[in-house]
């Protein structure tokens, strides 16, 4: 028992930052139907941003969390206006189709900057040997404390942002319906653009605090490629639409494949998150939070 | 006030507006009559910015709107009350009222005028944090007027506002514009498919068939021409 609830708590920061990315991926999901790939890809590259400033200029942690959150935010809001606006009237598949050449454009870059074989550490932002309870040694460490916190903070942000400021409301309508928002004098097209922003600065926080854990690295493809996908996990587990589902999803992920992990074989985590997102499909088509379709008169 | 020459819309090579022109006074109602596929609701959507025409102009006060885009139309005062209510289902009634105030950025000037729709449609007032969701076919339209009354325009286009509603709650949302004509001097353009209604609270009407103007008039006049009525406007 002891152990089951250790392993909960082991994959409790992990949980945390899928749903992070989970959340970067519903966030423009909900906003313009695009499954975004690039995601994975613009994580990747921010958090290279910052590696290259605490390990090669010894720059201090958290001015390097900063500009890689603002270089997220650039490259989300220019990915946005320069790739995806123009393709955006064109049948549905298309802007997704750039958001994958983008994140094959991003990993190569990276590669051609930073190399392509290396792995490469990040600094945590605390340590990362766990706490202690009397004789046990638990999967906790301050550095977990410090990614659950930073992401709750996200959650709690994104939550006031979007529900109680005028701005957070402008960006549900044109999410909602962009035709009606127009006629009411909201400027959809800018709002796109800060949408996309702002859901790649979440995600280059969550690229931080991944290569900061304990099994972390920075690379241009494996370890962002996997955060890729246990986030699409944890959004489609949530029900993609919902940015309670994704928390929820991130969440569950952590746990379940912290569990996986640990009672069957670490080998073969990846097969862990298709098995429970099938499973979680099977059971609930439309995800965990999905709500029924409103009807519309 | 509102001055539409000789416009000509294009959806692809459907010409949805074929040289309409119109000419609109302050503090008055006009009526724009036909039957599906008229053009009429091509005709609001030309004058707000939503579709751009292919030749023709529009002046709406000094303003040249004929490259203007709709969110600068709006803040030249003119609302839109879109076809099929538009109002979204997913946000509550206040929030609904709220963007229709938003670009304004005056605080003020928000909570007096949401208390003026409040007052004007009581039953919205009951359910201000409701979700959307939850009204009725008539609370939605009055949310969809409100929600435009919000900007304190000086046009207001509306789309088939009648469309699916009681006759009794029709008669009401006329009897509103009529109020709003009367009181703020407010100028209203009605796109209507129950002709009836309309022309009994406007004072000029078109009738549009096939993107041309086949008549025009005091609204007294076109209501008494019975050829024009049987026709054209099914009644």
């Amino acid at each position: 028992m002891f152990r089951f609830v250790n392993l909960a708590l082991g994959g409790v920061s992990n949980g945390m930052i899928y749903a992070a990315v989970a959340l970067s991926l519903v966030m423009i999901w909900r906003s313009t139907r695009i499954v975004n790939f690039a995601a994975g890809g613009m994580l990747m590259f921010t958090t290279f941003i910052g590696w290259d400033l605490v390990q090669v200029h010894n720059v201090n942690y958290w001015a390097a969390l900063a500009v890689a959150t603002l270089s997220g935010l650039i490259i989300g809001g220019v990915a946005e206006r320069v790739l995806v606006r123009p393709v955006e009237t064109g049948p549905p598949l298309n802007p997704v189709i750039v958001t994958l050449g983008l994140l094959i454009a991003l990993e190569a870059l990276a590669g051609m900057i930073w190399g392509n074989s290396q792995s490469h550490s990040y600094p945590p932002a605390y340590d990362f040997r766990g706490y202690t309870a009397g004789s046990h040694h638990l999967f906790f460490a301050p550095n977990d404390l410090f990614i659950v916190i930073t992401v709750a903070a996200i959650v709690v942000l994104l939550y006031l942002l979007f529900q109680r400021t005028a701005l957070g409301l402008r960006m549900r309508a044109a999410a909602f319906n962009p035709e009606v928002s127009r006629l009411l004098g909201v400027r959809v097209g800018r709002l796109l653009t800060l949408g996309w922003a702002v859901s790649a600065a979440v995600g280059a926080v969550a690229g931080v605090l991944a290569a900061g854990t304990s099994t972390g690295y920075v690379q241009p493809t494996g370890p962002f490629d996997a955060l890729l996908v246990y986030g699409f996990t944890a959004a489609v587990i949530g029900g993609l639409d919902s940015p309670a589902g994704a928390v929820v999803g991130g969440l569950s992920l952590g746990l379940l494949l912290s569990w996986a992990d640990s009672y069957i074989d670490n080998n073969i985590e990846p097969m862990y998150a298709l098995v429970i997102l099938v499973a979680v499909l099977m059971v609930r088509p439309n995800g965990l939070f999905a709500r029924a379709a409103a009807r519309r008169v | 006030m509102l001055k539409i020459d000789e416009v000509v819309t294009t959806y692809g090579a459907v010409r949805a507006l074929n040289g309409v022109s119109l000419d609109v006074e302050p503090a008055t109602i006009t009526a724009v009559l036909g039957a599906n596929g008229a053009g009429k609701t091509t005709l609001l959507r030309t004058v707000n910015g939503l579709v751009r025409p292919r030749s023709g102009r529009i002046v709406y006060e000094d303003h040249d709107l004929t490259r203007t885009p709709v969110e600068r139309v709006v803040r030249l005062g003119v609302a839109h009350v879109p076809e099929g209510r538009g109002v979204i289902t997913e946000l509550t009634v206040e929030e609904n009222l709220r963007l229709g105030a938003l670009w304004r950025r005056d605080r003020k000037q928000m909570s007096t005028s949401m208390a003026e729709v409040y007052e004007l449609f009581p039953p919205l007032a009951e359910r201000k944090t409701k979700s959307v969701d939850t009204l009725s076919g008539g609370e939605r339209q009055m949310l969809a007027v409100g929600r435009a009354l919000m900007s304190k325009p000086k046009l207001l286009l509306l789309d088939e506002p009648s469309l699916g509603l009681a006759p009794r709650i029709t008669a009401q949302i006329m009897a509103t514009l009529r109020t709003l004509r009367d009181e703020q001097q407010m100028t209203v353009v009605l796109v209507e498919q129950n002709a009836r209604s309309a022309l009994s609270v406007a004072d000029q009407a078109i009738v549009l068939n096939l993107g041309r103007v086949v008549a025009s008039g005091p609204a007294g006049e076109l209501a008494a021409d019975e050829k024009l009525r049987h026709a054209y406007l099914g009644f």
